[in-house]
């Protein structure tokens, strides 16, 4: 809170040149910032683009492979979230961590170091709350809590360390609208006392309300460092998912026939805190097309891919059909033998299992049948299955019949895909195909899906990425709040009217909704 | 300083082997070290402990008796333990497996019933386990209690229900008002599997269920469900594994089995019901499970070297003067030194100087 501000000219933090490599996958390159005493600086991004890779590094949770951090003028090594808070920093996660069973004081005073004695703890907390309009009773239960009531005591947390730089992780994301009015006062005040805060989001209605600078990224590096009041919702949402409009596709138009799967005024609640309700959900793909569904994470892609595999049940059956067999109320496995095949997002522990075998791992989708006859496994067609997959979709292995998790992620995506793909589906739903995959594989993979689609198939892929939808979806809606837009051919979309959608500002036909 | 786990990719069959006789030597070394400095000799008591009781006819068979019921029980438990969920009240399910088959057993009791006492007796036997099992079951698929406290729990409920027939409406009235009930029919008496024996059919049982299960977990996909419930809950359900049915199904197994046990061992062994009929055979299961690996051999093998420290501890006790408490001890020495042998195997330790900062 307050600090000695630094003489002027020198910010608070300054990142130079930095870069985290994982394998082949560059997170972040090159990535320099700075940030100012007293700044409410907005970090903007797609998911995938590096913000939580970048705040991590920041926070000395993970350790950059290149550059530099420097602290008001002075270079440092924040070696873990212990070194950054001493130097200064406070964090507040996007999920929180605290104990359902412990008070809040409790819960402040465990994250503490050991001077603070509860009744400190309660004394401060009275004072803070005060000071910050930042309501909390210091002996209810964290689990009789609202979301906001729980990021309060995770703010708070931090605040009572006078921390110099604030880092908030997409804050709103569980907050009502009124309780993110209240958070913005108190960054407000907290700023005007000389505290610089980090704000992470992708709502751009917050950020144009909170800051004066934003620094974007893109697929791991700064685009643009600007002020948001100053520039336009499209001139943003341009820079977020890149400028260049995609390659309008040259090959031969597909000829869809029957309708392979049907969703009709799909809805579900949220399935808990952190979830997203689906809204009427309407959706249509034919054999022989790709449809593709973008949107930034947590808009309910998950949820409706729980949805579509029958991982949750929808209350009506009609609601989902598929091959015209109404089953939005049938399990994942009934949906398979009507046909469908799924890969979620989440490889490790989702669509296999890390610590078994390639050749267990195909029973997992174990319908085909052909691994298992009457109950038994039949041990040696697994082993056959694996084999053809491995050599089919040119999955690279350590060895003969490798455990799931020595694979990297692009092999092991290749395997998951590769497993359904091989049983020749009429219905393939993908989760994010190619998320956190190196370009060669996901271009194997892309290829093999439009060929799963000109071979009578329909394939729905849900996807973060934008330049992955343009390069093979035959039609493409975009999901934002739960809430699925029109369903049109590829052609007929732009980018730019993409990313509207995807801040779901497009309503407004690009005027921007002010606050 | 702080030590670090790091994943072995390359732990080697021949390892595992090793590491477990390395750890049985370990505990041995660990309870000789005990026992010195308690002011007795290692030596002979790893005589009366070990040497003894296996070149003694009448011992084996004692050993086979005390490992009958340790085995069925653990054998149900690996169901449960491999899908990661924990069934702590064998003990529980063990003894109202008994009581329900003890009623047929009181009620045929002086009448001339027939062969089929018997059987139905242990099927009996089977449902009171299951039943009892799926209690903890039903309520954490259908409120999300916590199996551990339930099933924990319900282990004193039957004891206590035990109790109270063995002294109240079942005890025999010609029993000089001790707290038990009439001595078994022969109709249902389960018989030693040689004419002069001790050994009773329950270790046919214990063998059927050991084979069987190694098909079962080894070959079919209800053992893989188990496997890949325990080791990707997520994985489970993409694969269409309802995690409910997992978790009733094998609360019924392992219920059933330790019933079975219990039933087993009242009509083949004891004779009657008494306010005891376990000497914490459902607990010791438990390390029987883990020291076995969840391996129905390896299991097997397990509750013959528990049953061994069982029958070495009541000869310590009367040849050493040691107390019997000794050998609860041992068991978990045994246990610790496998799991850390086994934590060796899967992982390599390294010393790091401080958390990696500057």
């Amino acid at each position: 809170m307050k600090a000695d501000v630094p003489p002027s000219g020198t910010p608070l933090v300054e990142l130079k040149g930095i870069t985290k490599r994982y394998g082949d996958l560059l997170a972040n390159d090159g990535i320099d910032l700075s940030i100012e005493a007293g700044e409410i600086h907005a970090l903007l991004g797609e998911n995938g683009a590096g913000k939580s890779t970048l705040v991590k590094i920041l926070y000395g949770v993970i350790e950059p492979s290149a550059g530099e951090i420097r602290w008001e003028g002075h270079p440092v090594t924040i070696g873990s979230p212990v070194e950054a808070r001493a130097l200064g920093l406070g964090m507040v996660f996007q999920h929180f961590s605290l104990f359902d069973e412990l008070s809040v004081a409790e819960n402040i005073a465990v994250a503490l170091s050991h001077e603070w004695s509860l009744s400190t703890v309660r004394d401060k907390l009275a004072e803070i709350s005060q000071t910050y309009g930042l309501a909390l009773d210091a002996d209810r239960a964290v689990w009789t809590l609202s979301a906001g009531e729980r990021q309060r005591i995770e703010i708070v947390r931090c605040l009572l360390q006078n921390p110099r730089l604030l880092i908030l992780d997409e804050p709103t994301s569980v907050l009502t609208p009124q309780e993110a009015e209240h958070l913005f006062t108190t960054l407000d005040r907290l700023s005007a006392e000389g505290c610089s805060i980090l704000y992470i989001s992708h709502k751009l209605e917050e950020v144009r309300r909170l800051c004066r600078r934003a620094t974007i990224l893109r697929a791991g590096r700064v685009v643009a460092t600007i002020d948001p009041r100053a520039s336009s919702a499209r001139e943003i949402a341009a820079l977020m998912v890149g400028t260049a409009v995609g390659e309008i596709r040259t090959d031969a138009p597909h000829h869809p026939q029957g309708e392979t799967l049907r969703v009709s005024h799909l809805s579900m609640p949220p399935a808990g805190l952190h979830g997203q309700a689906l809204r009427d959900i309407n959706l249509v793909a034919r054999a022989g097309e790709v449809v593709g569904i973008a949107g930034v994470a947590g808009n309910g892609q998950s949820e409706l891919f729980a949805a579509l595999s029958g991982e949750r049940l929808a209350d009506r059956a009609e609601a989902i059909a598929i091959n015209g067999k109404p089953s939005g109320t049938m399990g994942i496995d009934a949906r398979r033998r009507l046909g469908a095949a799924f890969v979620p997002e989440e490889r490790l522990g989702h669509s296999a299992a890390p610590t078994h075998r390639l050749s267990e791992n195909t029973l997992i989708s174990h319908a085909s049948a052909e691994v298992s006859r009457s109950g038994f496994i039949l041990m040696n067609a697994a082993k056959r299955v694996a084999r053809s997959i491995v050599q089919s979709f040119d999955v690279r292995t350590p060895e003969g019949d490798p455990q799931a998790r020595k694979l990297s992620g692009g092999n092991l995506q290749k395997f998951v895909i590769g497993r359904e793909i091989i049983r020749r589906p009429k219905l393939l739903i993908v989760d994010q195909p190619t998320w956190g995959v190196d370009a060669g594989a996901a271009r194997l993979i892309r290829q093999a899906l439009v060929d799963l689609a000109r071979e009578g198939s329909a394939v729905v892929i849900v996807s973060q990425d934008l330049d992955e939808l343009f390069e093979v979806a035959d039609r493409m809606a975009v999901i934002h709040q739960g809430t699925l837009s029109s369903l049109r051919p590829i052609g007929e979309w732009t980018k730019e009217a993409v990313g509207l959608e995807m801040l779901g500002v497009a309503q407004g036909q690009g005027g921007v909704h002010a606050v | 300083m702080r030590f670090e786990l790091t994943p072995r990719t390359n732990a080697s069959t021949m390892m595992r082997v090793f590491a477990s006789v390395a750890a049985f030597i370990t505990a041995f070394l660990i309870a000789g070290f005990v026992i010195w400095l308690m002011g007795r000799s290692p030596i002979a008591a790893f005589d009366v402990y070990v040497l003894q009781p296996l070149s003694d006819p009448w011992s084996l068979q004692e050993l086979l008796v005390k490992a009958t019921p340790m085995a069925l029980i653990a054998i149900g438990l690996a169901y449960c333990f491999r899908a990661n969920l924990w069934n702590i009240g064998a003990e529980g399910q063990y003894v109202i497996g008994a009581v329900l088959g003890s009623w047929l057993a009181l009620r045929t009791n002086g009448t001339d019933a027939g062969f089929w006492v018997l059987p139905l007796m242990l099927v009996l036997g089977i449902i009171g386990g299951a039943l009892w099992g799926l209690i903890p079951a039903f309520l954490k698929t259908r409120f999300g209690v916590n199996e551990i406290l339930t099933s924990l729990m319900l282990v004193y409920v039957a004891q206590l229900i035990l109790d109270y027939l063995v002294r109240g409406p079942w005890r025999d009235p010609k029993g000089f008002n001790f707290p038990q009930s009439v001595t078994f029919d022969p109709a249902a008496t389960l018989p030693p599997i040689l004419e002069s024996g001790r050994v009773h059919y329950g270790a046919v049982f214990a063998a059927i269920a050991v084979l069987v299960t190694a098909v079962v977990l080894g070959r079919t996909l209800f053992g893989y469900r188990l496997k890949l419930t325990g080791d990707a809950p997520r994985a489970a359900r993409f694969a269409g594994f309802s995690s409910k049915a997992t978790t009733l199904a094998v609360f019924a197994i392992s219920g059933g089995l330790a019933g079975l046990a219990g039933i087993s061992e009242v009509s083949g062994q004891i004779g009657q019901l008494q306010p005891s009929i376990s000497p914490g055979y459902g607990f010791t299961a438990i390390t029987v499970a883990f020291l076995g690996r969840l391996n129905p051999i390896g299991i097997l093998v397990a509750s013959l070297v528990v049953a061994l420290t069982f029958i070495g501890g009541e000869s310590a006790q009367i040849l050493l003067k040691l107390p019997l408490d000794l050998t609860q001890a041992f068991q978990g020495i045994l246990l610790m030194c496998v799991l850390a042998a086994d934590a060796m195997v899967s992982y390599r330790i390294r010393f790091a100087a401080r958390g990696g900062g500057k």
